[in-house]
């Protein structure tokens, strides 16, 4: 019997309780934003988009080799002896023609593995978040700087400059032949 | 009187009737529907320290009317195995047996859609109506879990009627009669002649009766909440554990229905409560019509107070729902047959004792 | 004459609002009442175990972050330790500290999710909220160290990506002191509410002796009465500076080992973290956090095994390596999947709103179950 009018005015007593504290809560501000109309503040290390400066981008691939996913494919072809292909801001000098700098977002899981093998701090996470799109295609981003013409005109180049010195070679490697030959002889 | 207003303005009484009739749907129930189902939103949102919808509208004031919209627009899916005559007819009859109780219910004293003798009476019998509706809804759906939550539902309504009606037979010994609007006028003048503080009569039994009124109304709004499937009661539609019970299956306009059919229930109940305990229309304080002599208003302020009463209880109705776990189906049995009927028993005993003073 | 009775077989998931994930339960009822329940597995099956092999050492972190997505720090936490072990590298004590605050504020947030959750099997949504409310802070501090919310990816094999943020100690202790009141406001909002301990007391009661034959840990385990916690019963990092107690089942609203008692070690367990955390906020060493992270991750032939205490159990990792970059194999033990084992012993002869009440107490991550 006692048990019995025990639970009752356990029952009682602990859903005012409850409803004690939900009714402080009517009066508390919300602690939840409004989102598109207001951005809550993001810290400094967000980690969202990636972004490639292709300025300082030496095509070294340490980033796609980090990479768990597979996301980047970087291609380069080399540069011409006489050609200048500028300076990072660190000051070290540029090799490579970078021609293909493609991130897969729809692939990216944003773990920043790529960011710290970077030698000239060139790929590096935005805050950007807002990047959806309808087209899974439309999330593969192309950073190269160079127009599509110039990558063909860079590649054709460098294939030109390998055929011009695998004839030189040949040449080369035929003349001391015939040297030899006439020593032999 | 209004009636009588109808009747003039037609001159004919089929039409007074139906006009009589559809009055309550058009110019209360569905503007009820919308601002509960706001209300409900607004209140869950900031007892979560959320704010709840802001887009449509001022603080999103017109969310549900959009929501509405929505549901009419979506395609009506029936699935094939469903038992189809069945399955249509289900949202109707609960949202007839909700709509029925309101014509029993005494808005002002100028408005009763039909102030019938067996108002409250008519009220408890015509509600149990939705139940067939539920069982109805659950049966036809061919789904498990629609069905365990009708079964659940079922049980749970029968039920909780006893209690209900055990308070209800309380109030009418002390009163004498079922009529929910010569209830309301017993009960007129100011708060301490409601019969949450023992009723209209002065002396010693009115003061004794107190404590019992309290008990009564602390059973019958608990049961109210338990027919009208509200937390902790809410097992037929557990979300967690039914996915939505008895309406699962249903879509677009058949589920609004359904929405509709709870959110005007839970203004019924609201409103039987506040009739038979805290003086259905009747001001706590008196009126502003009769004191600068304004004989049309007072039934208006009646009408604000009335709504103003029913809205506080369906107010607590969400408070309670945002505050507490729901009981599992035995234990909800337990609470109505171990500690509801009995309490209510001793309560009826007591009162009738107590009247004979 | 009897009538002929049939049971009724129900489905309960995939697609079902408390099954916590993609976690399939095949019920076999009569009536209401449960009388088999089988677990089927596997609808979040990424292959992660066979994925590593295709991974260098780092490289399998990112992934560690996606079994026990609830508690991602503590995933990294264990596949660093075990690597550690297995190169015989030691980390400087700044990151140890690190580390374990990182990784107690995962349990909290770990633990504020599952007691969420778990308001909201049993019905009050309100609690749910508030836990998710206060998991808010605390993943806001991971964001503003290492600048992800959920997979992070910040302890690292030697160490860890970044060192805290200029803020993160007064930003942390503000939350302890902001925290604790929100204990006891949960506390009366939910774990003392009669309806819900009407609903979890006496309920799926886990006897000790079953608890240890089905291999339980964590906090299931010890709230059927053992005290048995990796944290102080077999240390790792440098737990053992740390003066904290292991709450243990006390059966106070019912049976021990009882869905309440699970509940409330969480609880407990929560302000225990917080202790930890204080302890190691005050004196938390100065040092480099990137200078024991080695060039090149290649550890001699051999294999580990090692285990820590994630917030629902022990995390083992069995690494055999064969002295190539890539591991030759990853085992993990996860503690949701050997709990899941449990269930149908919990369920039997309990109700289907019971179930819930089971499955929700034991706080499984179907994300790790399946891995």
């Amino acid at each position: 019997m006692r048990e019995y009018f025990n639970n009752i005015w356990t029952a009682v007593i602990t859903i005012l309780i409850g409803m004690k504290v939900t009714f402080k809560h009517l009066f508390v501000p919300a602690v939840t934003i409004q989102y598109p109309d207001v951005k809550p503040q993001l810290p400094e290390r967000e980690r969202n988009r990636l972004y490639v400066n292709m300025d300082d981008c030496i095509g070294c691939d340490q980033c796609a080799r980090a990479c768990p996913v597979d996301c980047i494919t970087i291609e380069t072809v080399k540069g011409l002896p006489g050609e200048d292909l500028g300076k990072t801001s660190n000051g070290k000098k540029k090799a490579l023609w970078v021609t293909k700098f493609d991130i897969d977002f729809a692939k990216c899981c944003y773990c920043q593995l790529c960011v710290f093998p970077c030698p000239t701090e060139c790929i590096y996470m935005t805050d950007t978040y807002e990047f959806s799109e309808f087209e899974r295609n439309n999330l593969l981003y192309d950073f190269v700087t160079l127009t599509p013409e110039e990558r063909l005109e860079k590649k054709a180049n460098y294939e030109k400059y390998e055929a011009e010195k695998a004839t030189e070679k040949a040449a080369a490697k035929t003349q001391p032949t015939n040297k030899t030959a006439e020593t032999k002889e | 009187m209004t009636y009588d207003f109808f009747f003039n303005l037609t001159g004919s009484y089929v039409w007074a009737d139906i006009i009589q009739s559809l009055l309550p749907l058009f110019i209360f129930i569905l503007p009820f529907a919308l601002f509960a189902v706001w209300l409900e939103r607004k209140v869950s949102a900031h007892m979560q320290d959320r704010l709840g919808p802001m887009r449509v509208g001022k603080h999103g004031w017109l969310q549900t009317v959009a929501d509405i919209i929505k549901l009419i627009q979506k395609e009506d899916i029936v699935a094939e195995n469903n038992d189809k005559p069945l399955f249509n007819l289900a949202p109707v009859l609960v949202f007839v047996g909700t709509y029925a109780a309101f014509a029993a219910i005494p808005f002002s004293s100028a408005y009763i859609g039909s102030n019938i003798d067996l108002g409250v009476f008519f009220i408890v019998a015509v509600s149990s109506f939705v139940v067939a509706g539920i069982l109805m809804a659950g049966w036809s759906s061919n789904n498990k879990y629609s069905l365990l939550g009708a079964m659940r539902s079922a049980a749970q309504i029968i039920s909780y009627e006893i209690p209900t009606v055990l308070v209800i037979i309380t109030i009418v010994m002390i009163t004498g009669t079922l009529n929910l609007g010569t209830l309301s006028e017993m009960q007129t003048g100011h708060f301490w002649n409601w019969m949450i503080f023992g009723g209209p009569t002065f002396g010693l039994t009115k003061i004794l009766l107190i404590p019992f009124m309290i008990l009564a109304f602390g059973i019958i709004y608990t049961s109210t909440l338990a027919e009208v499937n509200r937390t902790p009661f809410d097992i037929p539609e557990a979300e967690s554990e039914l996915v939505s019970g008895y309406h699962t299956e249903y879509s677009g306009m058949k589920f609004a229905m359904f929405f509709l059919a709870e959110y005007a229930n839970m203004f019924a109940v609201s409103a039987i409560v506040a009739a038979l305990f805290f003086g259905g229309y009747q001001s706590p304080v008196g009126y502003l019509g009769n004191l600068f002599n304004i004989p049309w208003l007072v039934p208006v302020e009646q009408l604000f107070w009335f709504t103003a009463k029913g809205l506080f209880f369906v107010f607590v109705q969400m408070w309670l729902r945002w505050t507490l776990p729901r009981l599992r189906v035995d234990q909800l049995m337990q609470v109505c047959w171990k500690y509801l009927i009995p309490l209510a028993f001793v309560n009826l005993i007591v009162v009738g004792l107590l009247t004979l003073l | 004459m009897a009538l002929k009775t049939e049971q009724m077989v129900l489905n309960m998931g995939p697609q079902h609002p408390s099954t916590h994930g993609v976690l399939r339960l095949e019920l076999e009822l009569e009536g209401e009442i449960i009388t088999k329940v089988t677990p089927h597995i596997g609808y979040l099956h990424r292959c992660f175990e066979k994925h590593t092999e295709a991974m260098t050492y780092p490289q399998v972190i990112p992934y560690t972050d996606r079994m026990d997505y609830l508690a991602s720090m503590y995933n990294e936490f264990g596949y660093a330790v075990a690597v550690e072990r297995l190169l015989g590298i030691q980390v400087p004590e700044r990151v140890d500290f690190i580390r374990v605050i990182m990784g107690e504020f995962q349990r909290i947030a770990s633990h504020l999710v599952a007691i969420g959750t778990y308001g909201l099997d049993i019905g009050a949504f309100t609690p749910f909220l508030y836990c998710f409310r206060d998991r808010e802070r605390i993943l806001s501090l991971f964001e503003m160290t290492c600048g992800a919310r959920l997979l992070y990816n910040y302890i690292w094999v030697g160490g860890l990506s970044h060192d805290l943020h200029p803020d993160f100690v007064r930003s942390a202790k503000e939350f302890v002191t902001y925290f604790r009141p929100k204990i006891k406001e949960l506390n009366d909002l939910l774990t003392n509410n009669k309806i819900f301990i009407d609903r979890t007391a006496n309920i799926g009661i886990l006897p000790k002796e079953t608890a240890i034959n089905y291999g339980i840990s964590g906090p299931n385990l010890r709230a059927s009465g053992f005290k048995w916690d990796l944290r102080k019963d077999d240390p790792y990092s440098i737990y053992n500076k740390f003066d904290f107690d292991i709450p243990v089942g006390q059966g106070s609203m019912g049976t021990v080992g009882d869905c309440w008692d699970r509940y409330y070690v969480r609880i407990l367990e929560m302000e225990e973290s917080l202790k930890i955390i204080e302890q190691a906020l005050e004196i938390l060493p100065e040092g480099d956090v990137t200078s024991a992270i080695p060039k090149r991750i290649k550890p001699p032939v051999g294999q580990v095994y090692s285990r820590v205490e994630n917030p629902r159990g022990e995390l083992g990792y069995f690494i055999i390596s064969n002295g190539q970059v890539n591991p030759f194999r990853i085992k993990v033990r996860g503690p949701s999947f050997v709990h899941l084992g449990v269930m149908n012993e919990l369920c039997k002869g309990h109700m289907v709103a019971d179930i819930i009440a089971i499955l929700g107490s034991i706080d499984i991550v179907l994300g790790e179950v399946d891995r």
